[in-house]
């Protein structure tokens, strides 16, 4: 047992020549990396750009094809995750590996490789309570996991770590779930902790902010090769993202344009719902959204986000409250998003607003399947017009995909959302409905995909912008409102707030 | 009036530890089923067959104890054959489950034959009720030593789904499949033996209906019990006590009818009759309603997911 960590423990790690070949793809092309005890290393890289597929080769997932790894300066070999557990190197994956109907003692009980066949948890519950009195954060060892915060999760697997004294922690992105705050206090906890020489951190992430702050080494990859490395506090974030997206051409942001008219195009009266089990997850959610105007909704993820795009989409009845556009009451059908020109992006596109296995091009119908030209007399669809109008717009949105007839599942996450994008641009926009629209994408996309929806709103439509990022709000939005604990606890324009001000009341302060 | 009240509530305590064993031990054997995450609705066929070859056994050796036996071996082997289809690439446990089902009662229906006219030696009850002096009580609480055995199994695996390692493992592999193999726990094999084990418990659960009672074997000996049980399950939101509750309720209700008939009130008899599975729709809907059930649920059976 571990009860108390020991000073000096944390080990190095070096990896040396990993290459990995999966068919014809060269995802890891001789990549070498170095993090010396006690360091608390950044590994950059755009999605795709084989961050994880190195990790994976160091945690024995995956056998590399070539290259090797020295755990303080021996080398080891790691075939499965067991033997990376036995040697201390331990993993939080972005989607979290806890049971939700255990409780966190016994998810870290059973999470032992020598968990006892009969429990004694008098004697288990006062080893854990002592462990946990040595430790930075707490985390209440008899809820529920379900119960648990999306932050306290974080921390438990955290724990979990430490509790099986894996010593080398490699965190794949940990603070995409947490606010601005509990992000800065875990890592600075985490830190704390490598400056004293108990753990050493690698930590896979995409936020300069937290990379500067924290880490004091950087790694960077592109396309499987290693591009650069270095030590975060010297080098500048433009040198890092230069090194992570290359010469990749990206597309110029949109300027955003002064508008005067400021009619009042869309309307959420007092807006309340309710999840399957009856617990309420929107309450009193009044927002009004004017043309020509991006108002962002910021927010810790879980906090009702997801339930409000559902109301708006029709997705989630709304048990009381009124959707207006242009004044009027809008029932979400389909007739009426036709009818008063809203379109939506909804976050998980591939889930949410396509359906996997039809085709690229009846994807790209559904808005106008039983329009001419594609449907004569409102219901004989033709084939013809209905290609052509795929083949257009895949052109126009360049949308990568083999053909037109591809099962949209077939496409890369950024071209499922380039086809949705085009399925809903294409037309007359009054009212946008966007989530998270670049979660997951590389630079390119990004630009892309954020420039697309300030040019809808230059054009006049009024925009609605869901994004967990705050950065992406901070760029896009003219007015911010933030929501916590299912409702809109504060609303401001851009130009009148700051991260700080907004992460407060995310953290619902 | 009063005496009538007394009689048909001792009718109905007795018909709760009569009628409930059956129910019980499928229940239980569900209930260990799903907490894995995995359905199992053909119990049915493991009841039927339990039924017929405790009988058979019993007939051939003169000891109703190898029949018991008897039947948990063939219920572990139906329920071993659906956790083994089951772990084949795409396929659906439901689907399985049916097929067993009817296997299950073909099998027994086809082998059982010439067993419906002998006389085999049955199971004895503890008679526990002697000392109240009153016959009908005493008839109440003559009870099988499966009735305690059921709600000894139930209190054991109560008492494993917290304490032990394995019963943890069950539920982490019922809740999150992917969890249980990050921990490097083989999702399949736990269910493998979640089911196995669940599939002897509903043969031994078919040897009380043959051997205890009603006490003989014919082909409408089960008629949907093990159906029920399955039911029972998630009014007892996947809890080994509450099964025990549920299937002392479904048993209390089955003797409503023959109950009321006893004291001369004849009107609705039918009715009545089919009390537990009018019981059984309404606890279903009514379950279905409850908010809590959601959350109980183990996620990842394929009616959650």
């Amino acid at each position: 047992m571990n009860a108390v960590a020991p000073m000096g423990r944390a080990p190095s790690l070096e990896a040396t020549g990993m290459t990995k070949i999966f068919g014809p793809l060269v995802a890891l092309d001789d990549v070498s990396i170095s993090v010396p005890a006690g360091s608390f290393h950044a590994l950059l890289g755009e999605n795709g750009a084989g961050k994880s597929t190195l990790v994976k080769s160091i945690m024995g997932f995956y056998s590399p094809d070539k290259g090797s790894v020295k755990l303080d300066g021996k080398e080891v070999s790691i075939k499965t995750p067991k033997d990376a557990r036995a040697h201390g190197i331990g993993m939080v994956y972005q989607h979290f590996t806890l049971v939700p109907c255990l409780t966190a003692a016994e998810n870290l009980v059973i999470s032992r490789a020598d968990a006892p066949s009969v429990i004694d948890w008098r004697k288990e519950k006062k080893a854990l309570s002592e462990f946990m009195e040595t430790m930075p954060f707490k985390v209440p060892l008899d809820a529920q996991v379900a119960t648990l915060s999306a932050g306290e999760k974080q921390k438990l697997e955290i724990l979990k770590l430490l509790y099986l004294d894996q010593r080398f922690m490699i965190l794949d992105e940990p603070t995409s779930v947490l606010t601005p705050g509990e992000a800065d206090e875990m890592l600075g906890l985490l830190g704390d902790m490598a400056a004293k020489k108990e753990i050493t951190v690698l930590m896979i992430s995409h936020k300069f902010r937290e990379v500067k702050a924290f880490c004091d080494g950087f790694t960077v990859l592109r396309r499987g090769k290693l591009t650069g490395s270095g030590d975060a506090q010297s080098a500048s974030i433009a040198e890092m993202s230069r090194m992570m997206i290359g010469d990749t051409e990206v597309r110029e942001r949109a300027a955003r344009t002064q508008h005067n008219d400021k009619r009042e195009v869309l309307e959420l009266a007092g807006i309340f719902a309710e999840d399957a089990e009856g617990t309420p997850v929107l309450s009193s959610i009044n927002l009004k959204v004017n043309a020509g105007e991006i108002v962002g909704i910021a927010g810790v993820s879980g906090n009702g986000q997801s339930a409000l795009v559902e109301v708006l989409a029709g997705q989630r009845a709304m048990s009381d409250g009124a959707i207006r556009i242009q004044a009027q009451n809008f029932a979400p059908k389909r007739s009426n998003f036709d009818r008063y020109k809203v379109f939506g992006l909804p976050e998980e596109p591939l889930k949410n607003a396509t359906v996997p296995r039809m085709s690229v091009a009846e994807n790209l119908a559904f808005r106008a399947f039983d329009k001419p030209p594609v449907a004569s007399l409102g219901w004989w669809m033709s084939p013809g017009p209905l290609r052509k109008r795929a083949e257009e717009l895949i052109k126009l949105y360049r949308v990568k995909t083999t053909s037109p007839d591809a099962p949209i599942e077939t496409l890369s996450g950024g071209n499922v959302q380039r086809a949705v994008l085009a399925r809903e641009l294409s037309g007359d926009v009054d009212v946008l409905i966007v989530a998270n629209p670049c979660f997951g994408l590389d630079f390119a996309s990004v630009a892309d995909i954020r420039s697309q929806i300030m040019e809808q709103r230059n054009r006049g439509a009024a925009v609605l912008l869901v994004s967990e990022d705050l950065d992406e709000i901070l760029e896009l939005a003219d007015r911010v409102a933030v929501m916590s604990g299912g409702t809109i606890t504060y609303v401001a324009a851009i130009q009148e707030t700051d991260r700080n001000v907004i992460g407060q009341h995310m953290a619902g302060h | 009036m009063d005496n009538s009240i007394f009689i048909v509530l001792i009718a109905m305590l007795g018909g709760a530890i009569r009628v409930s064993t059956p129910f019980m031990f499928v229940a239980l054997g569900e209930c260990l089923t799903e907490k894995s995450g995995r359905i199992n609705l053909g119990l049915e066929g493991n009841l039927v067959l339990g039924a017929m070859v405790a009988y058979a056994i019993s007939f051939h050796t003169g000891n109703p104890w190898i029949g018991v036996l008897a039947a948990g071996g063939s219920g572990l082997i139906l329920g071993a054959l659906h956790g083994y289809i089951c772990k084949l690439p795409k396929v659906n446990d439901i689907a399985v489950g049916i097929a067993i089902m009817s296997f299950g009662t073909g099998v027994a229906f086809f082998f059982g034959k010439p067993y419906i006219q002998p006389s085999a030696p049955r199971l004895n009850s503890i008679p526990l009720g002697d000392w109240t002096g009153n016959a009908s009580l005493a008839q109440a609480l003559q009870v099988n030593p499966l009735f305690f055995v059921g709600i000894l199994l139930a209190v054991l695996m109560s008492w494993a789904f917290a304490n032990t390692r394995w019963g943890l493992i069950v539920r982490m592999t019922g809740d999150s499949a992917a969890s249980a193999r990050a921990m490097g726990v083989s999702v399949d094999l736990v269910r493998f033996i979640a089911t196995t084990i669940g599939g002897m418990l509903a043969g031994i659960g078919g040897s009380f209906l043959s051997l205890y009672y009603p006490g003989s074997w014919n082909q409408g000996l089960s008629s949907g019990q093990g159906l029920m049980a399955v039911a029972l399950v998630i009014f007892a939101r996947w809890d080994p006590i509450r099964c025990i509750w549920a299937a002392l309720l479904f048993g209390a209700a089955g003797a409503i009818g023959p109950s009321l008939q006893s004291v001369g009130i004849t009107q609705g008899y039918y009715f009545f009759n089919a009390a537990p599975y009018i019981l059984t729709l309404f606890i279903m809907i009514a379950s279905a309603r409850s908010k809590g059930a959601a959350r109980e649920a183990p996620g990842e059976l394929s009616i959650t997911k």
